[in-house]
């Protein structure tokens, strides 16, 4: 027999989870300690914002909500390596990447408090909203990077799901014709370990995520989901391969779901407490901040400071929320068609009248 | 003749349901930089059956794309290219294959305007060969138009006639929104009508009236206004005249132009080729129920495809409605009337 094949796949990492680094050469982007701070603000951002949905959903105040508890870096390192007329195709819990793209935090609370208007972002204009079906994102975002080959623009679109997700046809389906076509797209694995209660173990018998890359002949790489800069160096050389015309790269990011698999999901029945205490261990923000006050440029000083920005940040987002009046129901059958049809104006008539006699329910 | 006119008469083509389909195609290529065609071998082969001919060749690989082999992909591409700026326009070889893009289309393409409150649309033509009679092999035959008639935020067309295809296909090319072209197949290459190149569309969520007529109403579309135009001809003959309606946009539907009808004839008669349970018949009949129960003059008929799997082809013929069916039906509805 004759080997006419073979493969490897890379691990990357810079920050151990003690903060120390276990590379001498830094990526560009870590050498400049004002970038690194604007993504451990961020990070902290993100991890704030978090902290504040679950309790609104716990309060009554907030529908479902899925946590990104312990998602940060992964988060983070894919928006900050992103330019903007970049696309993004997020799944439903991928704040940070978006709260770095300029999604609001009111679109978060808005969708999860049961209102469309927060999938319009205002200042990501051409990003996708959540997909909630699983991995169907990835052929959008295959999609997207298709429309800006053919009109030969300088963009590239980037897709993120769990590890739950690889098991979907659509993630497949994505790399093979993105490999194909050389697309100029980044496919992004968060690995968090859990997909609700099944583990990662009954979702594949790979080593890893990275290697199903191989299947599409494309590059696939494994990196440190809790080390922001391994995430961000990563995606930075994908999105710079993507732009030559190199085609796409699978970038399976290992983190951990430190929460709940949503609001209405109790993994204290699935999973073991020291498996969660392990992980918080080595999760993002401790590492990252560590580093940063290792290298003089962080102080606990600045962290109080910061996390009273933050808390200013999350509650004017909230206010501004909680004071959004609920849409008239008219609004349910202007957005179905770009012209109302006959049928729909009929029924939009009854809903209104409805509307007006409802008694009860929640408002 | 005028120069002009020579211009104008060089565009008139005599040509197939099928060729009007890639005419169309061809114009709106042409005309608009954002159509961009995709699937299973439309490129160089041009289609399985030749709806894609030589546009590959004439426009380019950009234009016309084959594509892997695999149909959820090819709807899920083509929503992340129309949020884009793009108005791909897919092929799914036969319709009994479209189901695996069926997510893409309920969750995706049909929600997509409504869950962004318009920030993102998705202007695509999903097109399809759909409906018996050609002797093709398993899950090649089926007509399931209601399955998607029924998902809100996505019409469905169906052409019956070359000028139709023609004009409801530039139409479905320049709707903001997401179509469902279904192509007839059986009558692909059925008759030849003169066709003009021009450009010009024809109006979407409207029924054709085919033939007018004073006693009862047929319903119908696609493949089947064949027999069902066929059956007026013959009831003619025995003084029963018929209206036959070509319903061609399934979802939204034209209500008044059915309901109208109904409102002179006091009959109505509805003709598909998909099984009868939740077909659109029922919708039809339904709304003539809701909205014009006391016009009738007889109980509502239904003649449609059976409530079974769609048969191999040796019995496919007996599976789909027949003149026979149809004048009968019309007969037993004429001798219910009060």
């Amino acid at each position: 027999m004759t080997e006419v094949a073979s493969f490897a796949i890379n691990y990357l990492q810079y920050l151990k989870p003690s903060g120390k680094l276990n590379k001498k050469a830094l990526p560009e982007f870590a050498k400049d300690s004002d970038e690194l701070i604007k993504m451990y603000k961020l990070m902290t951002l993100t991890r704030v914002f978090d902290t504040k949905a679950i309790n609104l959903q716990r309060t009554g105040k907030l529908g479902t909500y899925a946590s990104c508890l312990g998602h940060e870096a992964s988060h983070v390192g894919v928006g900050a390596a992103m330019r903007e007329d970049d696309v993004y195709a997020p799944y439903y819990r991928d704040y940070g990447t978006q709260l770095w793209r300029g999604v609001d935090m009111e679109n978060i609370l808005l969708y999860w408090g049961g209102d469309e208007r927060g999938n319009d972002y205002k200042n990501a204009p051409n990003d996708f909203a959540w997909a909630v079906p699983i991995a169907t994102q990835c052929l959008h975002a295959a999609g997207a990077a298709t429309a800006f080959k053919y009109r030969k623009e300088d963009r590239c679109a980037v897709n993120a799901i769990g590890d739950g997700g690889t098991s979907q046809g659509a993630f497949y389906e994505s790399m093979n014709v993105a490999g194909v076509w050389k697309l100029p797209m980044v496919f992004v694995v968060v690995n968090n370990k859990w997909a609700i209660s099944v583990p990662i173990e009954i979702q594949t018998a790979t080593e890893t995520i990275a290697q199903k890359a191989i299947a599409a002949g494309i590059p696939g790489i494994q990196v440190d989901g809790n080390d922001v800069i391994a995430v961000r160096a990563a995606m930075e050389e994908a999105l710079e391969r993507a732009r030559n015309g190199e085609g796409p790269t699978l970038i399976e990011t290992l983190t951990y779901r430190l929460s709940d698999h949503t609001t209405a999901d109790d993994a204290s029945r699935y999973r073991k407490d020291d498996e969660v205490e392990d992980a918080w261990k080595i999760e993002p923000l401790l590492r990252f901040r560590k580093y940063l006050t290792d290298i003089k440029v962080w102080d606990k000083k600045k962290e109080e400071k910061l996390l009273k920005e933050c808390a200013e940040k999350v509650d004017v987002a909230v206010e501004n929320y909680l004071n959004t009046p609920k849409q008239d129901i008219g609004a349910i059958f202007d957005y179905m068609f770009a012209e109302l049809p006959d049928s729909l104006q009929e029924q939009k008539e009854i809903a209104i009248e409805a509307a007006k006699h409802r008694t009860g329910g929640h408002h | 003749m005028t120069t002009s006119e020579n211009v104008r008469e060089s565009k008139v083509h005599k040509i197939t349901l099928i060729e009007a389909v890639t005419m169309a195609l061809a114009y709106e290529i042409e005309h608009d930089d954002r159509v961009v065609l995709l699937g299973e071998d439309i490129g160089v082969n041009g289609g399985v059956f030749r709806a894609t001919a030589g546009l590959q060749q004439r426009f380019g690989k950009e234009r016309v794309i084959d594509t892997p082999l695999a149909e959820g992909m090819i709807a899920g591409l083509s929503v992340g290219m129309a949020t884009q700026g793009l108005i791909p326009v897919p092929e799914f070889q036969f319709m009994g294959f479209i189901y695996p893009a069926f997510d893409q289309i309920l969750n995706h393409a049909g929600r997509m305007r409504h869950r962004t409150r318009g920030r993102l649309t998705c202007p695509m033509v999903i097109r399809a060969p759909y409906g018996g009679g050609i002797h093709a092999p398993e899950c090649h035959s089926e007509s399931t138009e209601a399955l998607f008639a029924h998902l809100p935020g996505i019409r469905v067309v169906i052409p019956s006639s070359p000028q139709r295809a023609y004009g409801l296909m530039l139409a479905s090319l320049r709707d903001p929104d997401p179509v469902l072209f279904l192509e007839p197949k059986r009558i692909y290459r059925m008759q030849k009508q003169n066709v003009i190149d021009n450009g010009e569309a024809l109006p979407l969520d409207m029924c054709y009236t085919l033939r007018e007529g004073e006693d009862i109403t047929l319903v119908t579309w696609g493949a089947m206004t064949h027999e069902t135009l066929q059956a007026a001809e013959e009831l003619a003959k025995e003084g029963i005249s018929c209206e036959v309606i070509d319903l061609a946009t399934i979802s939204p539907m034209d209500e008044d132009t059915i309901l109208e009808s109904v409102e002179k004839t006091g009959r109505i008669v509805i003709v598909h080729e998909a099984a009868k349970t939740c077909g659109v018949g029922a919708e039809i009949a339904a709304i003539v129920a809701e909205k014009a129960l006391f016009d009738l003059r007889a109980p509502i008929k239904r003649v449609t495809g059976y409530d079974t799997v769609m048969p191999l082809f040796r019995l496919e013929m007996d599976y789909m409605p027949s003149v026979w069916r149809i004048t009968n039906a019309v007969k037993e509805t004429m001798e219910a009337s009060v």
